[in-house]
């Protein structure tokens, strides 16, 4: 097991090093952050003596070696931009995009869950073809269009949400939450929806594929010949057979909603961390892009090795397969 | 992070404040982007400048006519050529409490100019000062220099012993990676006091009761919250989330005039957006330059239907130029200001006559500098088309863009200036078309060379005689447009959007929100 572990967390080390790698190169395409730093009467002279200090003459081995060295002791620097601590520029929004995330994967759950096992049931009927074909146009709808609706519809029209910020947060040492006030949970409402649309999806068709499965299986005729309620044996035997996969996934989904969220964060101007992730690439804030990209691997890689661990510490067969 | 941190209110407390935060003479601000840092000497932006004036007050400023006016200096002159005698204002105090004096001014100047400071180019003359008594200060200059004041209007002056006792004295240095108290802290003298500050999310500021000025406004209090995405934004104002906004975009003005809760005020700003070309021998492919001759210049001027922008592109909100300046900006002169009649035909025989016919050539454009500015470039290039050119668009983003511009890598390319914060066209003359030289010319992208324009800037420069010195700039501006130089376009259209409550607001053509004038209803 040790061993199995130790390969693991070297494996996510290698795959940080190379996404920040990958980052650090294509960084010379972004542009020149010195451009936007300096006002319009800067002479030619002084702008060429910035970039000088600020290293981004050196070649881009170079600049990646000092990030590495440097991150390595927790230090990113600070933004081009705001003159701020990268680690707590991002520590600070961490929550945001957290408390969004959860939040749409609940809803997703709680709507998915139930929609799936529905349409599995009921296959066939003009309402769920009606919700399969509801389901499409989720997938299929980006996530600003979902989000520009939602603001026009719940914000504009009825005037019942509000269209953009976190509202009122309470500090709990280093997190801040939008939970416990009731202007922080009306504006958490409708970007979590927008951006749980997708994943309502997701979750209603991997049930619903699980569960005619399941459905098809012995224990369930057997079930059903010995007399079960209905809706005992959907909700609670067939549809718990169907849960490993759709709980597997939505883990490992957490990872794609936070990238997901940078579009739905730049809709409702939620301060989370994928606003600040575009501000960033809009102002060529290269130690805020950086060390976005490699909190985000790291969430990836954390996210799948637990998955794997997880798989490992579940069937035997898997650990031995690695030694 | 040090300094400003958000509240801990309890349940009831935070509800009361929200409740509360709706008062009739609280202005909500939702801002087209975040201001950068609460020190004003930070990054080269205008909005987070114009944003801190109302916390941060400078020497002079301009008043409600775009004039020049006493501020923290009450009077001041000329004492020889590079010595200016400022007095200054007596009884103002600090948000902090402590007192105003000539010691705070050295201190600010010094802080602006040091080298390490990225807006030391916003005072380019300064040579050193020296401090008479508390209340006098001589600013002493590299030269002869006429434009000083407006300079000033942009340096605001911190409180010398906060800075000291915070370790601020030097502007904060990205390079060192070490964050500046300043950036999350603030002292100044302003009409309003910084309340508190979340990056991306709030900064709110509250009126300050001890300024030294008699408000014109009756604003308590100033809720700052940038929403990026313009429809976003729109739909904040239309849902009365929000009692202000500084960029309405115009493809929605119809929609917010339509609305019985908002009101849109609209005007041109100072910014002229123009199409300028690449003069060196070479393009940067290797062929000899087309653009150098004048008659293909002139032929791309009358191939761009200038009405047919305003109408379709611009909706209707921007004002056609002839000339490279704003009619506010002094030096501007009228009769220079007659757009270049658009002539299809007249265009085609100069293309002929220039040879150049079916001419191969890029357009630099960027996606977010100017209003409307990709759909600007694409109209342009099929204009250009029409005409038998073979322009192609070469467009990116504004920190991709600005350096192949600057460097000869595009042939044809899109350019603004509003002569900010000088506003005075001197500016545009010994930035853009001034020969590269020194601290002269940084904005000559296209590296022309007029000798003899270099040397009316140059007399302009030292010209302590208003009208004189406007005369030397207004002969370059003919002759630039007779090079047709630049080919101008407009002055771009800017628009804000207010809710019912606000009564009266200024909007000058600088686009600079200034909420100590602005009054709110009961």
């Amino acid at each position: 097991m040790l061993v199995f572990l130790i390969k693991r967390l070297s494996n996510a080390a290698l795959v940080m090093l190379a996404v920040s790698l990958m980052a650090f190169t294509i960084f010379r395409f972004v542009g020149d952050p010195v451009e936007l730093m300096v006002n319009e009467q800067t002479t030619e002279a002084q702008r060429a003596e910035l970039r000088e200090r600020m290293g981004l003459n050196d070649p881009v081995l170079v600049q990646f070696a000092s990030f590495v060295g440097k991150a390595v002791q927790g230090d990113f620097g600070i933004s081009y931009r705001n003159q701020t601590d990268v680690m707590s520029l991002i520590g600070e929004r961490f929550p945001a995009t957290m408390e969004l995330v959860l939040l749409a994967t609940i809803i997703s759950l709680v709507v998915g869950l139930p929609l799936g096992v529905i349409t599995a049931i009921h296959r066939g009927k003009w309402f769920t073809e009606s919700i399969q074909f509801a389901s499409i146009i989720g997938v299929s709808l980006p996530s600003f269009v979902i989000g520009i609706l939602l603001i026009l519809a719940f914000s504009v029209n009825l005037g019942w949400l509000p269209a953009f910020g976190r509202g009122q947060v309470v500090d709990f040492g280093f997190w801040s939450t939008g939970l416990l006030t009731k202007s922080g949970l009306l504006a958490l409402i409708l970007p979590s929806v927008a951006l749980s649309f997708y994943q309502i999806t997701l979750v209603m068709r991997l049930v619903r594929a699980e569960m005619l499965e399941v459905l098809r299986s012995d224990f369930v005729k057997f079930a059903r010949a010995r007399g079960v309620p209905a809706h005992r044996l959907y909700y609670r035997h067939a549809l718990r057979n169907c849960l490993m996969p759709v709980v597997t996934m939505t883990a490992m989904n957490i990872g794609s909603l936070i990238a997901f969220a940078l579009v739905t964060e730049t809709v409702f101007q939620w301060p989370g961390m994928g606003l600040l992730f575009i501000q960033a690439v809009t102002f060529v804030d290269i130690p805020v892009m950086a060390a976005y990209l490699v909190i985000v691997s790291f969430i990836f890689v954390t996210l799948n090795t637990l998955v794997d661990i997880a798989y490992a510490l579940i069937d035997p067969r898997l650990r031995n397969a690695t030694h | 992070m040090a300094g400003l941190k958000r509240h801990i209110l309890g349940g009831a407390a935070a509800l009361s404040l929200i409740a509360g935060a709706a008062g009739a003479e609280t202005i909500r601000w939702g801002g087209s982007q975040d201001v950068t840092s609460l020190d004003p000497y930070s990054y080269g932006s205008t909005f987070t400048l114009a944003f801190l004036n109302h916390v941060y007050e400078g020497l002079v400023r301009y008043n409600g006519d775009l004039e020049i006016e006493p501020a923290l200096a009450e009077s001041w002159e000329i004492l020889s050529d590079d010595t200016w005698r400022f007095k200054l204002r007596q009884g103002v105090t600090f948000h902090n409490g402590a007192e105003f004096t000539a010691e705070d001014v050295l201190a600010s100047l010094n802080r602006v100019s040091h080298e390490s400071s990225p807006l030391r180019g916003n005072l380019p003359s300064y040579k050193s000062a020296e401090i008479v008594d508390d209340h006098t200060i001589d600013i002493k200059l590299t030269g002869a220099y006429p434009l000083l004041l407006n300079d000033l209007t942009n340096i605001f002056i911190f409180d010398a012993t906060w800075l000291k006792d915070n370790g601020a004295e030097l502007p904060t240095d990205v390079t060192k990676g070490v964050e500046g108290y300043a950036t999350f802290n603030a002292n100044g003298t302003g009409p309003f006091v910084i309340d508190e500050r979340v990056p991306e999310s709030r900064t709110t500021m509250n009126v300050n009761a001890a300024w030294w000025d008699k408000p014109v406004h009756n604003i308590s209090r100033i809720e700052f919250t940038p929403i990026t995405s313009a429809a976003t934004r729109v739909a904040a104002i239309l849902s009365n989330e929000i009692d202000f906004i500084e960029g309405a975009p115009i493809q929605d003005l119809p929609r917010l005039k339509g609305s019985t809760d908002v009101q849109v005020i609209e005007g041109n700003a100072l910014r002229t957006v123009m199409f300028g070309f690449n003069r060196r021998e070479k393009l940067e492919d290797g062929r000899d330059n087309p653009f150098n001759d004048l008659k293909l210049r002139q032929a791309l001027a009358h191939a761009i239907d200038l009405d047919l922008i305003q109408k379709r592109v611009m909706r209707g909100s921007s004002r056609n130029a002839g000339t490279l300046v704003a009619p506010q900006i002094p030096g501007y002169q009228a009769e220079l200001d007659v757009p270049v009649e658009y002539n299809a035909d007249l265009a085609k025989s100069l293309i002929k006559d220039a040879g150049a016919e079916g001419l191969k050539f890029s357009l630099s454009c960027s996606y977010e500098s100017w209003v409307n500015e990709e759909e600007l470039c694409s109209a342009a290039v099929s204009m250009l088309t029409r005409v038998g050119l073979q322009p192609t668009l070469d467009i990116g983003p504004r920190a991709v863009q600005s350096p192949k511009m600057s460097s000869g890598k595009s042939d044809m390319f899109i350019f603004g200036w509003a002569n900010e914060p000088m506003l005075d066209s001197y500016s545009i003359l010994v930035q853009a078309l001034h020969s590269r030289d020194g601290t002269a010319g940084v904005f000559n992208w296209g590296d022309w060379n007029y000798p003899e324009w270099d040397a009316l800037i140059q007399k302009a420069s030292v010209e302590l005689d208003r009208d004189t010195r406007l005369g030397y700039q207004t002969e370059v501006l003919k002759q630039a447009r007779d090079e047709m130089l630049f080919v101008p376009l407009h002055q771009q259209p800017m628009a804000w959007a207010t809710s019912k409550k606000v009564t009266e607001i200024l909007q000058q053509a600088d686009n600079k929100p200034r909420h100590w004038l602005t009054v709110m209803a009961k």
